[in-house]
């Protein structure tokens, strides 16, 4: 048992820290939580960014370098990643699903040409991707999708609509999972696609979330035509590919929530040091006391619990069952820490934009309103807790849900 | 950085199960839970042979000199079984005691002693006015000659009735300040002037006692640490025992969910096992949520205390309290409702788990007393 990160680890991450005070975009400000006004100049600023990142040897460490990564192992990664996020969180969110989600298909489950073609030009800035999973009458039963992929001549004509795409509007390309065969079991008749955004026939349409900003999109799919190659695994393999990705990329995720939330905790000790309750700093509040103490335990257990699953998967090799909770260590606090947070503030708690009065930017309330989303993105705390029950406690389905094929 | 168990600490617990299902079953909890004494000698006897009185104690005074992280392979599973008796104040308190600030004529008088499970120990901390606050001490120690004259009740004070001696937290300097003032002493059970009485407690599984002091007169030797400066000593020991407190709470708190979960699987309302629907299911998997969470902290702060700076493992061991011993009392307080009427009965098991958790949760530091040592460590 230890806890500690190796000497040459420390020395890397030093290494990293320092380079990257050196090279943060100079337009970025720390203390704004969101630098630019729109999302195409998001997209931009982290583009550069990750070029900068990649030109410095910095990106994907743990692929092997024929594909733009470093071949350095999942502890050099989690280094970068914690190190990013705990930093300039704002820089990395447009590559979220890129990094989170496409790298890992693409490399886990991509063919050799797939891998050759995409993955390169992910780490070198050019290409952000989203991700075409949930669907209007496809939420949390993700296996609902019913967006057609019909096979012609060499292609696949594609007919349907997605929604919540994150970053749909910036994308160049898209992890798509659609029904290739209508005729079988649910989760059998599904296909995983990597779809060019600028194919004819492909809509983006921006949504509004409840944050004001458009970070999600609808997608619609009018006839088209990907080609055959542009297929993940074979036909009918889209569930599991999309379920394997999910499962491994886990631990990097929660690292990386962990660390934010470490920087989160040191941001809300310093407004509890400035905003007053009864002729009082709130840190001198026995209430507000034992609040920013239970928001720095339960970002303790994800920290812990993150690095117990991290050294179990660098072991084995494959997620054990303790990685299934993460995303509950990290989604389900963020909304109790965010509430106690905008909850020190008083009235001003209701001052969001630029205004004397605004606290720290405005952070808390952006950040409680976004939190809302965090237990229903990438798996709602319900599916989680089913998932637990079923396939980690070994618990019975529901005679509904089990007759169903 | 490698957060996963070793052969050799699999294997401690592995033997730890075995000993504890065979000789420590539920009749056995139950049949200790009404008995005065809490334990048998028979127990205690197989005990002793496993090793299990040496496992802090450095070999030159007996013992194997185990580190606090292969310790709680032990207490996890001495939870899991609700296993009573005084090995916890013994072990995890007195002996800690000792070994934190024991000059080494104490350490020769006591630590063999318990190694061959001849004497056992406890501490005196809580007085009747602290309320939760494990720094209230007021009980007085008045210097006599060049010894002290002990004067004062001390309350909840664990197997004290079936203990040869404890260490006893006074006052030898009036005052409110925890970092001057406080005096630990050695002090024997059977000395004039110190009477013991057992305490109706909630949980029968572990005894607490009120501990008189009436004119107790200690010589010089009963010092144990520096004069005045005990409360150094006393924040360091009891770090160790709340996570020695937790690893039994992560124990239990995994019995009691497997025993929820497994009647779950079978008990059939509605023409379906109830684990079926998501109201439980959703419970049995906040359950594992939660002893999975509780086990990693647990880790880390078993961990600290022998690795971190002293800054780590008094946060790591206030984190730990806080989480695990909460996380206990919250799986067990589902497993009684998972458990319907059947979890309401005396006659089954889960009452006991609830029990323990609470005990637990108030022991050595309530949850609200370990956030403040927590809002305090980050903001000071």
């Amino acid at each position: 048992m230890d806890f500690r990160f190796s000497p040459e680890q420390e020395a890397f991450r030093e290494e990293f820290v320092s380079w990257l005070e050196k090279n943060l975009p100079d337009d970025w400000n720390p203390s704004r939580y969101r630098n630019y006004d729109s999302q195409e100049e998001w997209g931009r600023v982290y583009r550069e960014f990750q070029r900068r990142l990649f030109n410095s040897g910095y990106t994907a460490m743990h692929y092997p370098k024929k594909y733009g990564g470093q071949g350095k192992t999942l502890m050099e990664e989690v280094i970068v990643s914690q190190t990013l996020f705990s930093t300039c969180t704002e820089l990395r969110i447009p590559g979220v699903v890129t990094h989170g989600m496409a790298v890992p298909t693409i490399f886990t489950c991509g063919n050799e040409e797939q891998k050759r073609e995409f993955l390169p030009k992910i780490l070198d800035g050019t290409h952000i991707w989203c991700q075409g999973f949930s669907e209007p009458d496809a939420g949390s039963d993700v296996a609902n999708v019913s967006t057609r992929a019909v096979k012609q001549n060499g292609h696949y004509i594609i007919n349907g609509q997605k929604v919540w795409t994150s970053f749909a509007h910036l994308a160049d390309y898209c992890i798509l999972l659609v029904r290739t065969d209508p005729t079988v079991a649910r989760h059998k008749g599904l296909s995983y696609f990597l779809l060019d955004m600028k194919l004819p026939g492909v809509e983006v349409r921006p949504m509004t979330q409840i944050t004001g900003e458009a970070e999600f999109s609808e997608l619609f799919f009018d006839d088209v035509r990907v080609p055959v190659e542009m297929r993940v695994g074979e036909e009918g393999q889209g569930w599991q590919i999309a379920i394997t990705t999910l499962m491994f990329e886990r631990v990097l995720g929660d690292a990386i929530m962990g660390a934010a939330y470490e920087t989160n905790i040191q941001k809300m000790i310093e407004m509890a040091s400035q905003t007053k309750r009864s002729g009082r700093p709130v840190i001198h509040d026995p209430i507000f006391r034992q609040q920013l103490a239970q928001a720095y335990i339960e970002v303790m257990v994800l920290k812990y619990h993150g690095l117990r699953s991290l050294s179990n998967q660098l072991k084995s090799k494959i997620p054990g069952p303790e990685g299934s909770i993460g995303k509950l260590l990290w989604s389900e606090p963020n909304q109790r820490i965010t509430e106690a947070a905008i909850g020190m503030q008083g009235p001003n708690s209701q001052i969001m934009g630029s205004s004397p009065w605004t606290i720290q930017d405005g952070y808390w309330q952006y950040s409680f309103l976004r939190s809302k989303g965090n237990t229903i993105e990438a798996g709602s705390s319900e599916i989680l807790r089913n998932i637990i029950g079923e396939r980690v406690l070994g618990l019975p389905k529901d005679v509904s849900r089990a007759k169903r094929k | 950085m490698d957060v996963s168990l070793s052969k050799v600490q699999l294997d401690i617990a592995k033997e730890a199960r075995r000993f504890l299902d065979k000789e420590c079953p539920t009749d056995y909890v139950r049949d200790m839970y009404e008995d005065e004494r809490g334990f048998t000698d028979e127990i205690w006897g197989k005990m002793i042979e496993m090793d299990w009185m040496r496992v802090r104690i450095p070999e030159t005074y007996g013992g194997i000199g185990m580190d606090q992280m292969d310790l709680i392979m032990v207490l996890e599973e001495m939870g899991r079984a609700v296993l009573p008796g005084p090995f916890f104040s013994t072990v995890l308190l007195a002996v800690e005691a000792i070994m934190e600030a024991g000059n080494d004529s104490q350490k020769e008088r006591y630590l063999p002693g318990i190694a061959a499970g001849e004497i056992r120990g406890t501490l005196a901390l809580h007085e009747p006015d602290g309320g939760a606050d494990l720094g209230y001490i007021q009980m007085e120690a008045r210097a006599d000659g060049d010894g002290f004259v002990l004067d004062g009740t001390k309350i909840s004070v664990p197997d004290a009735h079936v203990a040869n001696f404890l260490v006893c937290a006074a006052r030898t300097e009036p005052g409110n300040d925890l970092t001057q003032g406080i005096t630990l002493f050695l002090v024997d059970l059977s000395a004039d002037g110190v009477s013991v009485s057992l305490l109706p407690t909630m949980d029968g599984t572990r005894k607490l006692c009120a501990v008189d002091f009436k004119a107790v007169q200690v010589n010089p030797e009963a010092i144990l640490g520096e004069p005045h400066k005990g409360w150094k000593h006393l924040s360091r020991i009891l770090q160790r025992a709340q996570v020695g407190l937790c690893a039994e709470c992560v124990g239990g708190a995994q019995r009691a969910m497997e025993i929820a979960t497994e009647y779950a699987k079978i008990r059939v309302q509605f023409d379906q096992p109830i684990g079926a629907f998501q109201a439980i299911k959703h419970r049995c998997a906040q359950m594992y949520v939660e002893v999975e969470s509780s086990r990693s902290i647990l880790y880390w702060a078993a961990w600290a205390q022998d690795n971190g700076d002293p800054k780590e493992a008094a946060m790591a061991a206030s984190v730990a309290k806080a989480y695990c011993s909460e996380a206990y009392t919250h799986v067990s307080t589902a497993g009684i409702q998972i458990l319907g009427g059947t979890g309401f009965a005396w006659e089954n098991e889960m009452q006991l788990y609830l029990k323990r958790a609470k005990a637990n949760e108030q022991a050595l530091g309530d949850p609200i007393y370990h956030r403040e040592q927590v809002i305090t460590l980050l903001t000071d």
